[in-house]
């Protein structure tokens, strides 16, 4: 189902023309310092994949609010349970989003929360472990910018 | 600002190519169920609609959006039915009375109430909202402070008497007395306005179901007001959302409160005629 | 700050041993200290900075906060309950403001 030529202008005023200017005014933000606050908490360590999921939608509806949800395999026992998720946004204005802390008495690593997305960008989270090892997952999320912002 | 001017020309082109590209996306036929209850989303469209079917905006939003509307814990819009229900139970002003002490519990005392929003009054001589009636308790029965439109303690009222009524099909009064104001909220649905030169109609009823850029085109019903927006953060009216859509269109909108705003909630009540209340909503 | 409500919905009961799921929600505006007013001035930041949950006073789960949290942020995790007794939550404000609340659980 598509619009009409008229509608279109009818809608929207022409103003199609000035897409291609407009989107270069955008500066490009820089990336934030996420790599410096994984480095920071993993200590430099290498972090593997797979224990850790991090669930996150592929396109926001809106960025002031995206849920995710991380979920680490560990037997959450005295002796071998996860620490600690770090949460980072690498296109945030900050990159820190929460940091998630464990206990055995979690019964499972699993937290969920809702955050917020400046701009389309990846989150990253990192698990470490009691053991001293860390695993890595990110998702990136696709924020869109509403037609209508109300 | 420059930096709020280039961005709104840059939405607006990308609007126009949106649309132009865009498939349709109707409605989807997910159902609404809160706590193994299901409230309906969609019903026939009354006589004289220019719809087939309503749908209620609920059906445009994604999955996850949805799903916070699906389970009263996580809805955030319920933080506020929270402080509402302290509210309700607070002693204010000169005659030493709570919302409770007339109306007893909320869920006897306004069961019903949210559904039947705007109502002709008597007294006023014009349909009052449910702020207006809200508020016209507190000045005459409890002798307290009118609340603003949209303020926090408004909202949480608002979402609290709404709740008593989720789930209730809406239908308005527009004969009468509220005939004149039902016209009066038709010319304005129907009056292009603004510097994009846009009315209600022009996306809710001739293009809701498509994409403007990245947002999916609802039929701007109102049954879930108030509504949580995603966008807000926070709890906001149905006179904040006319407000916004006509800030969006360049127009200067009319004020929260306003003869004209009662006048469109009366009218687009009446285009959901039907529909079931899902106060506090949740959209993006 | 005025009107923050917290609510936590917690099983009351479990088995012994069992792991349950616990979520709460806190009504806050979360200000990011990124935005600005109509003059042109920057917000100042005021956010919940932490939350812990702790049971019988055994630390079960918390989380450090940055602005990037929504508004009215919203935990959900896991517990496992040993025996009876009683969840509490405590949120941490910015403006040194502590909010708590308490929920008890029983063991079949």
């Amino acid at each position: 189902m598509e619009l009409n030529r008229r509608q279109i202008m009818a809608l929207a005023a022409g103003s199609a023309a000035f897409a291609a200017t407009t989107s270069l005014s955008f500066p490009v933000l820089a990336a934030n310092d996420a790599q410096d606050i994984i480095n920071a908490f993993t200590g430099g360590a290498e972090a593997g994949e797979g224990a850790l999921t991090l669930d996150a939608p592929e396109i926001a509806e809106n960025g002031n609010t995206v849920p995710i949800e991380v979920t680490v395999d560990s037997p959450m026992s005295e002796d071998d349970y996860v620490e600690a998720v770090l949460i980072v946004a690498d296109g945030n204005p900050n990159a820190s989003v929460a940091t998630f802390h464990f206990t055995p008495m979690s019964g499972e690593a699993l937290a969920s929360t809702r955050i917020r997305l400046a701009k389309t960008q990846d989150v990253i989270a990192v698990a470490k472990m009691s053991n001293g090892t860390f695993a890595m997952d990110r998702k990136t999320v696709k924020v869109t910018i509403g037609g209508c912002g109300g | 600002m420059p930096f709020k001017v280039l961005k709104n020309i840059a939405l607006l082109s990308g609007a126009a190519l949106a649309l132009s590209g865009a498939a349709a996306a109707d409605p989807d036929d997910n159902k609404l169920i809160i706590d193994g209850e299901e409230i309906a989303t969609d019903a026939a469209a009354p006589e004289g609609s220019p719809f087939d079917r309503l749908y209620s905006g609920w059906r445009f939003r994604t999955s996850e959006t949805q799903d916070l509307q699906a389970d009263d814990f996580e809805n955030p819009g319920f933080a506020a039915i929270t402080l509402g229900e302290e509210l309700w139970d607070t002693v204010e002003g000169s005659e030493g009375k709570s919302c409770a002490s007339c109306h007893g519990d909320v869920s006897e005392g306004m069961k019903g109430v949210r559904a039947n929003m705007p109502k002709w009054s008597e007294a006023a001589g014009k349909p009052q909202t449910l702020e207006n009636h809200i508020n016209t308790c507190r000045t005459d029965r409890m002798g307290a402070d009118a609340w603003k439109w949209e303020s926090e303690e408004m909202l949480a009222m608002t979402a609290l008497v709404g709740l008593q009524s989720r789930g209730m099909p809406t239908s308005v009064q527009t004969d009468g007395p509220m005939q004149e104001w039902w016209e009066k909220g038709k010319d304005l649905y129907y009056t292009r306005v603004g510097q994009l030169d846009m009315a209600c109609a022009n996306c809710h009823e001739a293009n809701f179901g498509k994409m403007i850029r990245a947002d999916h085109l609802s039929q701007g019903q109102i049954n879930g007001f108030p509504v949580y927006r995603l966008k807000w953060g926070g709890l906001g009216s149905i006179h904040r959302r006319f407000k916004g859509c006509m800030e969006n269109v360049r127009a200067e909108p009319f004020k929260r409160g306003s003869d004209e705003f009662i006048a469109l909630e009366l009218y687009v009540a009446s285009r959901g005629e039907g529909l079931s209340v899902e106060t506090p909503s949740v959209r993006n | 700050m005025a009107n923050v409500k917290p609510r936590v919905k917690v099983p009351k009961s479990a088995n012994a041993g069992e792991v349950i799921t616990i979520k709460t929600l806190i009504s806050h505006p979360m200000e990011s200290g990124q935005r600005r007013d109509k003059e042109g001035n920057l917000i100042p930041r005021q956010i919940i900075n932490s939350f812990k949950c702790e049971f019988n006073g055994t630390p079960v789960f918390s989380c450090d906060i940055e602005p990037a949290v929504s508004s009215n942020p919203y935990f959900e995790f896991k517990a496992r309950v040993p025996e009876s007794g009683e969840f509490k939550f405590t949120w941490v404000d910015d403006d040194g403001s502590v909010y708590e609340e308490t929920k008890k659980i029983e063991v079949k």
